[in-house]
């Protein structure tokens, strides 16, 4: 039996002599043993966005997992530093490393729970109801402590009782919307989580 | 030849905020351990099979006033490497091209030897896969030019990253900036006694390392010394001589008989 190849033929006693021969000095193991680690990251892809947590607004680059496919969960599996931010220059603190943790965690809430007045446990509702509640809650609030004059007589349409705060993380489209919605209800007071 | 990448470690400019730390586990994907508090603002104790990177936070009483000195503890990637000395299983110890010393946990038998040659007491044994772990100077990410996890979080650049020649020649720079500032004993401690480390440490207080929590004359323990080197060899020659004994014995005196009266 004869196997042709590109380097010339191969017979099988060919084969058999030089099966002995390796057999005999041994195969080497070193090149298989010194495969590098498989990169966690090589088939990811990268999604850029920014550390939600403190007010320095740090750029990460988060890597995910699977391909957007319509049957396909993504998962994020590793969150680092966007070398292209002047903020950070890739780098981040302690907090913001363990991003990854942030998004997958067992321990995150991912749908509103309630706890009624006096109640000792929180119970799972849906968006809808707890929209509903937050609106009315700010309604009623709004409709009892509205002031549209002050002691002086003076017309102010003020709403002292409610107060609002941003995050360092929101977009513009977002302030700009609660800049509006603030402005609407006439709410005075406003913090944001950057001059925390 | 490649060419052998190292750490840098300025200890002056950490400010200990761990974010090395938590890079580490994040990358590596480590498992979680609840610590309790021991009066420190260190996040363990001591390394562990699964924490691989500690920055050790040593307060010191000097004449001028207390001080405190942040040391990375790590795997310092020895040159001449205690543990891949002593380590019997092949392929489970390996020094790569470019110098990181890694390990191949499915070849890893887990007899803890090179736990006993490291000068540096890095190595640690799991007790839940009974295989020793250590930090791999992030080998995957080296491999296709990143930098190690802790190197790229760390945001004081006081890690930096890149071929043991040009680093050394900025840790030089660094400790005659530190002498110029008043720090006279400060330089540059790269392990002495194991060929040179793979990591390089700025220190204020060079001639002291200790206080760092450092060796300083770190040493492959003599007994694996002799037990890989000299050993070693009167181990094969009396085991493969004992062999060739029994052949030349069977061809010149023939099998043993049976006596009759057996």
């Amino acid at each position: 039996m004869k196997f042709n190849s590109a380097a010339g033929s191969f017979s099988r006693r060919d084969f058999v002599r030089a099966a002995a021969l390796a057999t005999a000095y041994g195969f080497s193991l070193e090149p298989a043993r010194a495969a590098v680690r498989e990169l966690k990251i090589s088939r990811t892809t990268q999604t850029h966005s920014v550390c939600p947590y403190c007010a320095v607004g740090c750029s990460v680059i988060i890597h995910t997992l699977g391909d957007k496919a319509r049957n396909i969960q993504p998962t994020v599996v590793h969150i680092e530093g966007d070398p292209e931010s002047p903020v950070n220059r890739g780098t981040l603190c302690s907090k913001g490393i363990s991003l990854k943790e942030f998004v997958v965690n067992e321990r995150r809430l991912t749908r509103p729970l309630y706890r009624a007045p006096g109640a000792s446990e929180w119970t799972a509702i849906s968006w809808d109801e707890a929209f509903e509640k937050m609106a009315r809650r700010m309604k009623d609030t709004r409709d009892r402590t509205f002031e549209e004059k002050d002691s002086q007589g003076r017309t102010v349409n003020r709403l002292t009782s409610v107060a609002l705060i941003g995050g360092c993380t929101d977009t513009n489209e977002i302030n700009y919307l609660l800049g509006k919605f603030r402005f609407a209800l006439g709410i005075l007071s406003y913090e944001n989580q950057s001059r925390l | 030849m490649k060419q052998t990448v190292a750490k840098l470690i300025d200890t002056t400019l950490c400010i200990g905020c761990k974010a090395c730390e938590v890079a580490c586990q994040e990358w590596n994907d480590q498992e979680f351990s609840q610590g309790v508090f021991h009066n420190s603002y260190q996040t363990m104790p001591d390394l562990a099979a699964h924490f691989w990177n500690l920055i050790k936070f040593h307060e010191v009483e000097k004449p001028a006033g207390p001080v405190w000195l942040m040391a990375k503890y790590q795997c310092m990637h020895c040159a001449d490497a205690g543990c891949l000395r002593a380590c019997p299983a092949p392929g489970a110890i390996i020094q790569r091209e470019n110098g990181i010393i890694d390990f191949v946990e499915e070849n890893c038998i887990g007899c803890g030897y090179c736990i006993t040659g490291c000068p540096f007491d890095v190595p640690r044994l799991s007790p839940r896969t009974n295989k020793v772990y250590k930090c791999s100077l992030c080998s995957d990410r080296v491999a296709v030019g990143l930098s190690p996890a802790c190197i790229k979080a760390c945001p004081t650049s006081c890690l930096t990253f890149g071929s043991r020649a040009d680093l050394k020649f900025l840790a030089e720079k660094r400790a005659e900036e530190l002498r110029a500032e008043g720090f006279s004993a400060a330089g540059v401690y790269d392990g002495p006694g194991v060929g040179g480390t793979n990591v390089l440490y700025v220190l204020k207080y060079a001639d002291e390392p200790e206080l760092y929590g450092l060796p300083k004359d770190p040493k492959i323990p003599w007994t694996v010394r002799l037990w890989k080197g000299p050993l070693k060899w009167v181990g094969n020659t009396i085991f493969f001589g004992g062999i060739l004994a029994a052949i030349v014995h069977y061809l010149k005196v023939g099998p043993k008989e049976a006596h009759e009266d057996d």
